[in-house]
């Protein structure tokens, strides 16, 4: 399959995902993610995974806190705005040591047009490192599946948090004429 | 209606008796307990490798209850948690409408104060409505109980009625001993996967 083609690299995630046995997907909708919880919300039909929609990206911390203490793997899909507003929920992933993978579509970063969108992705890479999660830069949508197994074994092996950030690049930037 | 600080100072049910009665007909019922009395009101109760004590993460108990519920759904989840620490996460109780845990049960000590920063008054000292809010927010069967008498129903819906399902219960605001659970999280992760896991 040509990694390039539309449906490609959120379907090598969707895959890379299901090897990692991640059995929750909670979500705040993203434009970059779109055809990737579509894929997630196919599996929810067949029983194989639960797709939690968030009202905030925070709530997703929690709950695969929650999934954790269960016996399940889980994965939040948000933007880089939405980092912003896990801050503090992350001292629950660093003070119990939870697995969290975290898979981040970039604003903010590569031909913006939307100027609000700057400051949080400009800091999405320091807020990562300053809550001690793991980065890894997807540029590459040859690499989007490899990735996100690498950073979810790192995650899930190592009890923290690991996120990989999609560039804004890659995911093709958005105007309001599309 | 503005805030009125001094409403819950003669409530008649107590906290630390409402969580004791209903922890002591658990079974196997696991428990998520928010920041911060509610942690402390837990341990009060006995210390219990099946609760999840949390110790920060302010508005984060109910999403961590329905993580378990998801992950859990032959086991009834419990959270138990205060008006101040559920009012920072409302949002959660929309993402627990969506999902619809039968499982999932949320019980609210509402004292009507933020207990651990000097008891000032939260917003459910004045008009503020958790259980319409609740409802409001898509989760049917939710309900206020403030009388000793509605107790033993109340408890009964908490413990074992198809959920979801929230009771706001009005507790008198008093100051009471600390009683903390054990303070690394590391450790209250690992001592409940181990007794509902058998691993790590």
């Amino acid at each position: 399959m040509d990694a390039r083609s539309p449906t490609a690299w959120p379907t090598a995630i969707f895959d890379a995902l299901t090897g990692l046995e991640v059995h929750q997907v909670a979500y705040v909708p993203d434009a970059g993610h779109r055809e990737l919880i579509e894929r997630c919300q196919g599996a929810e039909a067949t029983g194989a995974l639960a797709c939690v929609p968030l009202t905030t990206e925070e709530e997703g911390i929690a709950l695969l806190a929650g999934a954790w203490l269960g016996g399940q793997r889980g994965v939040l899909l948000m933007q880089s705005s939405g980092l912003g507003n896990c801050v503090n929920m992350l001292s629950l992933t660093r003070t119990c040591r939870f697995p969290l993978l975290m898979v981040i579509t970039m604003r903010g970063q590569w031909g913006e047009f939307n100027p609000w969108q700057i400051p949080m992705g400009q800091a999405t890479e320091p807020v990562l490192r300053l809550t001690e999660s793991l980065v890894f830069h997807l540029d590459d949508p040859e690499q989007a599946g490899e990735t996100v197994a690498s950073a979810g074994r790192m995650a899930f092996e190592g009890n923290t948090a690991a996120a990989v950030l999609i560039s804004q690049r890659m995911i093709g930037v958005k105007t309001f004429e599309e | 209606m503005t805030l009125d600080p001094t409403r819950s100072e003669s409530y008649p049910l107590m906290r630390r008796q409402v969580v004791a009665d209903l922890l002591a007909e658990r079974g196997e019922t696991l428990v998520v307990s928010g920041l911060g009395a509610p942690s402390w009101d837990v341990t009060a109760a006995g210390e219990d490798a099946r609760c999840f004590p949390l110790w920060g993460a302010m508005g984060g108990a109910v999403m961590v209850g329905l993580g378990l519920a998801l992950a859990q759904p032959a086991r009834r989840v419990l959270v138990i948690t205060g008006d101040g620490e559920l009012l920072m996460g409302l949002g959660s109780l929309a993402v627990v409408a969506a999902k619809q845990p039968t499982n999932l049960a949320i019980a609210v000590l509402d004292n009507e104060r933020y207990g651990e920063t000097g008891m000032q008054a939260t917003h459910t000292a004045g008009a503020t409505d958790l259980a319409a809010t609740a409802r409001g927010l898509g989760i049917a069967q939710a309900e206020t109980v403030a009388e000793e008498t509605e107790l033993a129903a109340a408890k009964a819906r908490l413990l074992a009625a198809p959920g979801p399902l929230l009771i706001d219960i009005k507790v008198r605001a008093e100051d009471l001993p600390l009683v903390l659970p054990p303070k690394d999280g590391v450790a209250l992760k690992m001592r409940f996967r181990r007794a509902l896991l058998g691993t790590d």
